[in-house]
């Protein structure tokens, strides 16, 4: 059932040079939304480690993480609370170049951050060009408010699943729902089928 | 919140003036199932070509049965707000909700509970306040940031319950613009309006930060240097996405 609203009109110039998935509106500024404090975190201090569920862990201080091969690429993302935002440049290191030297039979992955959020999302969602660990935004380090010193990007999916301050990505042979999961966010969260809440 | 959020027709029963830019609207939603004070839901307006368009708005008080209230500041050349802020009684749109289930507090939490709110940020806060005058122990105090007099929402309410609860504690923090009678000279919230006091212990209290991105920002870095534990400070932004 939907109705029509009278007089409601797209706002002018509200129109996108391309698709935009179901329900999301541009934006030229960069939102930010999050559910506490922003962490202060040393980079002397920051680790990135990937448990691999049988007991293994793969850590990385700063300074080997940023001897890593990066990428720069152009990558639209789009926020549950229906923003998007057209061409946004980053840069960082590709998920499949820290998954090389991990041998893994898990389907699952629930990241975790400093701060104590977490998401969770299927491995395969994390591999194959699809996602990254970025350091870098539009030329500058990435900031304490949008996630520095380091986030996850899987823009493939809604920008919750991007987790801000990332900081460990643990491999699991079952699912388990991350911090707005839990709160009825949608399990998957594809924004081309619209999957904000759970059941859409 | 398991099951599928579907799409509602609520119908709007009355709406009021709020301040210069915002406007408060009852509306009347079948079947609501309720909320918890802090919650959200998600607007759709739908135009006569199809187009459509959804925000989120925070509920500025406790469910009365089927019959929830958003208060929505009127962004200028907003898409959304401009059109929700001029509909009448007896015009209908679609929701969906509650959505939400962190920024939320009930009457069972016994905690002190220390509330930051600027500009609209307000909303979700008020509908805390709102909630635990109707139920629960914990003290309250609310810090509220606005640029002048003008800008108060709920300014009667907010001064009958600050006169009426001996629970509540209230400090109106004016950036520019402060009323004739008011000893303290307009500017930001500062650190000694959020230091703890025997009212509310940075051990142990609730506090929930409310406003634009920047205002966050600003109070919840004053708020751990304050003392306040990080996980014990839960937040909200809003702003323009446009």
């Amino acid at each position: 059932m939907s109705i029509v609203n009278k007089g409601f009109r797209r706002r002018q110039g509200g129109e996108s040079a391309r698709e935009l998935p179901p329900g999301q509106h541009l934006t030229a500024d960069f939102p930010v939304l999050q559910a506490g404090p922003t962490p202060r975190i040393d980079l002397d201090d920051w680790r990135f480690t990937i448990r691999d569920g049988l007991g293994s862990e793969h850590s990385w201080t700063w300074d080997q993480f940023k001897l890593l091969p990066s990428e720069r690429f152009t990558v639209d993302i789009h926020c549950v609370t229906t923003w998007s935002k057209l061409d946004t440049e980053w840069e960082g290191v590709s998920l499949d170049t820290l998954f090389e030297s991990i041998e893994t039979a898990a389907a699952f992955a629930l990241i975790g951050s400093y701060g104590g959020y977490t998401t969770n999302l299927p491995l395969r969602d994390l591999r194959g060009g699809k996602a990254w660990i970025v350091y870098g935004y539009q030329g500058a380090p990435l900031c304490a408010a949008h996630g520095g010193p380091a986030r996850l990007l899987v823009p493939h999916l809604y920008f919750w699943k991007s987790a801000k301050w990332v900081r460990s990505i643990e491999l699991r042979d079952s699912d388990s729902p991350g911090f707005w999961e839990r709160f009825g966010y949608h399990n998957y969260g594809d924004p081309w089928r619209e999957q904000r809440y759970a059941g859409d | 919140m398991n099951s599928m959020l579907r799409w509602r027709v609520a119908r709007v029963v009355h709406s009021v003036r709020e301040t210069g830019s915002a406007q408060t609207i009852s509306l009347n939603v079948p079947r609501w199932g309720g909320h918890r004070a802090g919650q959200h839901v998600d607007v759709k307006l739908t135009a006569e070509d199809g187009y459509s368009a959804q925000r989120s708005y925070s509920l500025s008080r406790p469910a009365d049965g089927e019959r929830i209230e958003l208060t929505v500041q009127e962004i200028p050349e907003g898409e959304v707000s401009p059109y929700l802020a001029g509909l009448g009684a007896g015009d209908q749109i679609e929701l969906r909700g509650p959505i939400g289930g962190w920024f939320v507090w009930a009457p069972a939490d016994a905690a002190s509970v220390l509330l930051v709110g600027g500009g609209s940020g307000i909303v979700p806060l008020m509908a805390m306040l709102r909630q635990r005058v109707v139920a629960g122990t914990a003290h309250f105090r609310l810090v509220y940031s606005v640029r002048s007099p003008a800008d108060v929402y709920y300014a009667q309410e907010l001064g009958r319950l600050e006169r009426a609860c001996d629970w509540l504690q209230l400090a109106l923090v004016y950036t520019r613009v402060a009323p004739p009678q008011t000893v303290r000279p307009p500017g930001r919230v500062s650190a000694a309006d959020l230091a703890p006091t025997e009212w509310v212990l940075a051990d142990g209290a609730r506090v929930y930060v409310c406003g634009p991105t920047g205002f966050v920002e600003s109070m919840t870095t004053m708020l751990i240097e304050q003392g306040y534990q990080p996980p014990a400070i839960r937040t909200e932004r809003f702003g323009p996405s446009q």
